[in-house]
């Protein structure tokens, strides 16, 4: 073991740990957005609406990370669409994170007391102030540390990208490991930047919790 | 994509299959296993055994699991350790699976009520019996849906060991692909194939939860 390797690459590292965090925050994001709209359908008083999300949540919980990656990568190429790999990537990670999410959002919902709503009504809040005022603030209170750890299992699950080539912090490793013939090292140094990343976010996610528990809920 | 086509690599998928499960089968064991000794080591609380035990448990649950594989796989030799793909694949996936099953048998036993354990002293048992008739029904009876839920993960984590060139149905499937210019209708098929799949085998699974707590917990009064 000659830990110098991971000090000389130190700086590819930390590049390519920053592009595992851009990548997965982007697909956090944009997630998100497919993720809420997900979440309305499923909470959504037409049924075929409610049916359409779940059956979203199960496609996309249900099928392996890499096969949507894989797929998002080829339907871009089979439909002539010339974009960058990064695209497939952050796409596919965002799809598949929007199941996640759907599912954060909708148990913060629920877990908003009934009594809120109905009494938003009885106050005369419209429909859209109901959800405005009272239901998406206290939710996405509710949501923001389960979102943390969505988070953080992206930032893992990122690593697939690699195979359509995208320099992030797992690829990287891999070349380090060509390139000095010291494959041990490579992969600790890059499982040390994984840690440290995750490590962060866990922190993150402990002051949020903290801070809302303070708030009063 | 043509019938025809499927027809003709079908050996070759059948093969693939049979590794996936495989490999699904052999690391899921050896991560309980693994994952049911860490939990009972843990409960000995011998201060530097824990804090290794924590660091392995936060290693493997903070890092990718393709990172893991690469460093079994290539990194391996560097210290002795020369493994096949599948080899490889398997431990790295029992591996992986044994910090989350450790987790989980953990939270298992923590979920045993602690004035059970005092009535079984009470009545005379032994630590041994305490151990086998009152805390392991009862943290199995906790822990079972956890446990069903990690392996349901597992079937999909199989995927990624065709990364590190494991022959299993990934594999199979894009070499398929590669040889006979089907990415697309390839990798569409796999994904229906992998949701069937996750489906039908979360369905079973939570029909042998079922069953399985209400069984550990006829036998947990008898």
């Amino acid at each position: 073991m000659k830990p110098e390797v991971i000090l000389h690459a130190f700086g590819y590292l930390t590049r390519a740990a920053a592009t595992t965090v851009a990548v997965s925050f982007a697909g956090i994001v944009f997630g998100f957005v497919i993720g809420a709209l997900v979440c309305v359908a499923r909470v959504s008083p037409r049924p075929w609406l409610r049916r359409l999300g779940g059956a979203y949540v199960s496609v996309f919980r249900g099928v392996p990370l890499l096969v949507q990656l894989l797929f998002v990568y080829y339907f871009l190429a089979e439909y002539g669409l010339d974009v960058p790999a990064i695209v497939a990537a952050v796409g596919a990670l965002a799809l598949s994170s929007a199941a996640y999410q759907a599912e954060i959002l909708r148990g913060a919902l629920n877990a908003v007391p009934r009594g809120q709503g109905e009494a938003a009504t009885a106050l005369g809040f419209s429909g859209l102030d109901i959800w405005r005022r009272v239901l998406l603030p206290q939710a996405l209170k509710i949501s923001t540390p389960p979102l943390i750890n969505e988070f953080i299992l992206l930032i893992k699950a990122s690593s697939l990208v690699s195979v359509v080539g995208i320099a992030e912090l797992t690829r990287v490793s891999m070349n380090i490991a060509t390139q000095t013939y010291r494959p041990l090292e490579a992969y600790v140094g890059g499982g040390l930047f994984y840690l440290a990343i995750n490590l962060c976010l866990a922190g993150l996610g402990a002051v949020a919790e903290r801070r809302l528990a303070g708030a009063g809920g | 994509m043509s019938l025809d086509l499927v027809w003709r690599y079908a050996p070759s998928l059948l093969s693939g299959f049979g590794v996936t499960i495989l490999c699904w089968a052999a690391g899921s064991m050896l991560g309980l296993v693994l994952g049911f000794a860490i939990a009972l080591l843990r409960r000995l609380r011998i201060p530097p055994l824990n804090g290794l035990i924590r660091a392995f448990i936060e290693l493997f649950r903070g890092t990718p699991f393709l990172l893991q594989l690469f460093l079994i796989y290539a990194g391996g030799p560097s210290i002795g350790l020369r493994l096949s793909a599948t080899t490889a694949g398997i431990l790295g996936l029992g591996l992986y699976a044994s910090a989350y099953f450790a987790e989980i048998f953990r939270a298992g036993f923590a979920a045993v009520p602690v004035g059970q354990i005092e009535a079984a002293a009470s009545v005379g048992m032994t630590p041994f019996d305490t151990m086998i008739r009152v805390m392991l029904p009862g943290a199995l009876i906790a822990a079972v849906p956890a446990i069903v839920n990690m392996l349901i993960i597992l079937t999909k984590e199989t995927v990624v060991l065709s990364i590190i060139t494991v022959p299993e149905l990934m594999y199979q499937v894009q070499t398929m692909a590669a040889e006979t210019f089907t990415a697309f209708d390839a990798i569409f098929a796999m994904a229906i194939f992998y949701w069937l799949l996750v489906e039908a085998v979360s369905r079973f699974g939570s029909r042998v939860e079922t069953r399985v707590t209400a069984f550990l917990a006829h036998e947990a009064r008898a």
